[in-house]
């Protein structure tokens, strides 16, 4: 592909090589987005692979091989972060494909109040991230908070979403689709109103039911829809740290600690090797899990 | 089919979601109007008395004036750093569609990986600190630049190819030098994705909360997304002051929701289904 671009670009040059008229769109266009970016995120990232590898207090570092990646596979802490980051991940964005695409369907059907229901259900994607996990923390409370406190009135004994250390994560990961369905839902809107209508024509033409609309037209349609949602929200879920540590700061003990919480235990107890060997592998999940997901995704969409 | 069931249907869907969407901004603008005794309890019940007036007295003036610094500390960052994050990424999406060079597969796969890659926190301070900008607003300003050119970018490129290039030759022809051409035939037309720029990058800087808890730490350079946090341990008994705060914060995006709801939606599901 790369090489594709190159020769392309070669033939489709305006002007004979040896006439040196300036160009009308000079490269140094590039420069000032291309030093703050080079400095502030690509440096430190590059910067990063050598000083995970050090014992690090900033002003000096000391060369330690491995040893910080093989204390982050090896304390049960670390690697229970590195779990709950693909659970969290998993479960948010799969929720969020779920949801988004019934909601969108719902927004798109002739049903009233629609533009009433899309500001609702979008207006948390702007809100806040803090304020929100503030607002839930409380809401979640095990005894006073509204969400048991309603339940208590179906008859319902409500656990304790924040303490309960097998469900702390899953709260918050509940919180995280509340506020980001919103976007989800306007992305698959998007993708459902640019189906065209012949197919769904030619599917009535055929007498398909209701779910087999939804199963053999929509549903393959709207892949591409489909594609940036779970890409988007799976990249949000693995890199998350501000709702986390609204809610919970990891806790109850390290039940909700992510691997961008344990970045910032480790930053502020003052371990730079292994907080920055905390970024790499980050970095590293995300390359492995991200990049098959796109291509996985992207292939499919290749055939239409 | 009949007109009962997209009514019926309907009535549903907004009781559902009035209970799951608004109850909770119901709560907070019900808490902060309560006094302290009648937040403590969290109860989802109308304020006794309506004290929203001393809350916000109280909540201003906590820590020296602290919502104040951070209010104008939030607005310094983003309206500069919006500022430069719009003409940098509009001069990389000009040339990036307009140039075909050797040099655009290396510039989308730097768009694509920072995208996806988290920002290596720590050597970024150790870096900041050696410039003298860790703990600095400018430097914050220039991280959020950072950060958020790849999105901006992918917006502008799309938009751009869409603007005929006989535009920029009509203008070359007339004279104009390559600045005159972007800064004054091109960067005007763009206005339309310019705006759902601005309106989508400043609500994600205001409500940004994790690069300020890095990069700008200390009291006197809080934002606002900070005093929340601030002010979660301090307000622990106060809730009517925790959610005069959480409400006053969630003002502005508010008021970018009213004006430009349809921009912010355009904007995130273009940048979306193109990234």
């Amino acid at each position: 592909m790369t090489a594709l671009t190159v020769t392309e670009s070669a033939t489709r040059k305006g002007h004979p090589a040896g006439a040196r008229r300036r160009s009308p769109y000079p490269a140094w266009f590039f420069l000032p987005a291309a030093i703050i970016y080079g400095v502030l995120f690509l440096a430190p990232t590059f910067a990063s692979l050598y000083f995970s590898l050090t014992r690090w207090t900033l002003f000096n570092s000391v060369f330690i091989g491995l040893e910080n990646f093989v204390q982050f596979f090896r304390e049960p802490f670390l690697v229970q972060g590195l779990v709950n980051t693909v659970i969290y991940a998993v479960i948010t964005s799969g929720l969020k494909v779920m949801l988004g695409m019934l909601l969108a369907l719902l927004l798109t059907s002739n049903i009233i109040a629609r533009g009433y229901l899309r500001s609702v259900v979008f207006f948390p994607v702007l809100v806040s991230t803090v304020g929100v996990g503030i607002t839930f923390t409380v809401l979640m409370h095990p005894t006073q908070g509204m969400i048991n406190e309603g339940l208590a009135l179906l008859g319902i004994d409500g656990p304790g979403w924040l303490t309960d250390p097998r469900l702390a994560l899953i709260s918050v990961a509940l919180v995280d689709v509340w506020k980001g369905v919103g976007l989800a839902t306007v992305i698959y809107i998007a993708g459902l109103v640019a189906i065209p209508k012949d197919y769904y024509e030619a599917a009535r033409i055929d007498g398909a039911t209701r779910w087999q609309n939804f199963w053999y037209v929509t549903l393959p349609l709207s892949r591409p829809a489909t594609a940036t949602v779970i890409i988007l929200s799976f990249i949000g879920g693995l890199r998350t740290f501000d709702l986390i540590w609204a809610m919970t700061r990891g806790g109850p003990g390290f039940a909700s600690d992510t691997v961008a919480s344990v970045i910032y235990k480790q930053y502020q107890a003052g371990f730079y090797g292994l907080s920055t060997a905390g970024n790499v592998v980050l970095f590293v999940l995300i390359a492995v899990l991200v990049v098959p997901l796109t291509m996985f995704l992207n292939r499919k969409q290749g055939h239409e | 089919m009949s007109k009962a069931g997209p009514i019926v249907g309907g009535i549903a869907a907004i009781v559902i979601s009035a209970l799951v969407f608004l109850v909770p901004f119901a709560f907070i603008i019900l808490t902060a109007f309560k006094d302290r005794a009648q937040a403590a309890a969290l109860d989802f019940t109308w304020p006794a008395s309506f004290n929203l007036w001393t809350n916000l007295v109280e909540v201003v003036t906590t820590r020296n004036w602290m919502l104040v610094t951070a209010f104008i500390n939030s607005t310094i960052l983003t309206v500069s750093s919006v500022t430069l994050l719009v003409v940098f990424a509009a001069m990389v999406g000009f040339i990036l569609a307009r140039r075909k060079s050797r040099w655009n597969p290396l510039v989308e796969f730097l768009i694509l990986a920072g995208l996806m890659i988290p920002p290596a926190v720590v050597p970024t301070i150790w870096l900041m600190q050696g410039l003298g900008l860790f703990g600095k607003l400018h430097g914050l300003v220039l991280i959020e630049v950072a950060y958020n050119l790849p999105f901006s970018i992918i917006l502008y490129r799309a938009f751009i190819a869409t603007i005929p290039r006989e535009l920029d030759e009509a203008a070359i022809i007339d004279g104009a030098r390559p600045l005159d051409v972007f800064f004054r035939v091109i960067l005007p037309l763009l206005w339309p994705v310019t705006v759902t720029n601005i309106v989508v990058q400043s609500v994600g800087i205001f409500n940004d909360f994790t690069n300020p808890l890095y990069y700008l730490p200390g009291n006197q350079n809080a934002t606002v997304q900070l005093t929340l946090y601030n002010f979660q341990s301090q307000f622990n008994t106060s809730y009517n002051l925790l959610f005069t705060n959480i409400l006053l914060i969630t003002i502005p995006p508010l008021i970018v929701f009213l004006f430009f709801n349809r921009q912010i939606v355009a904007g995130m599901t273009a940048g979306a289904v193109k990234g």
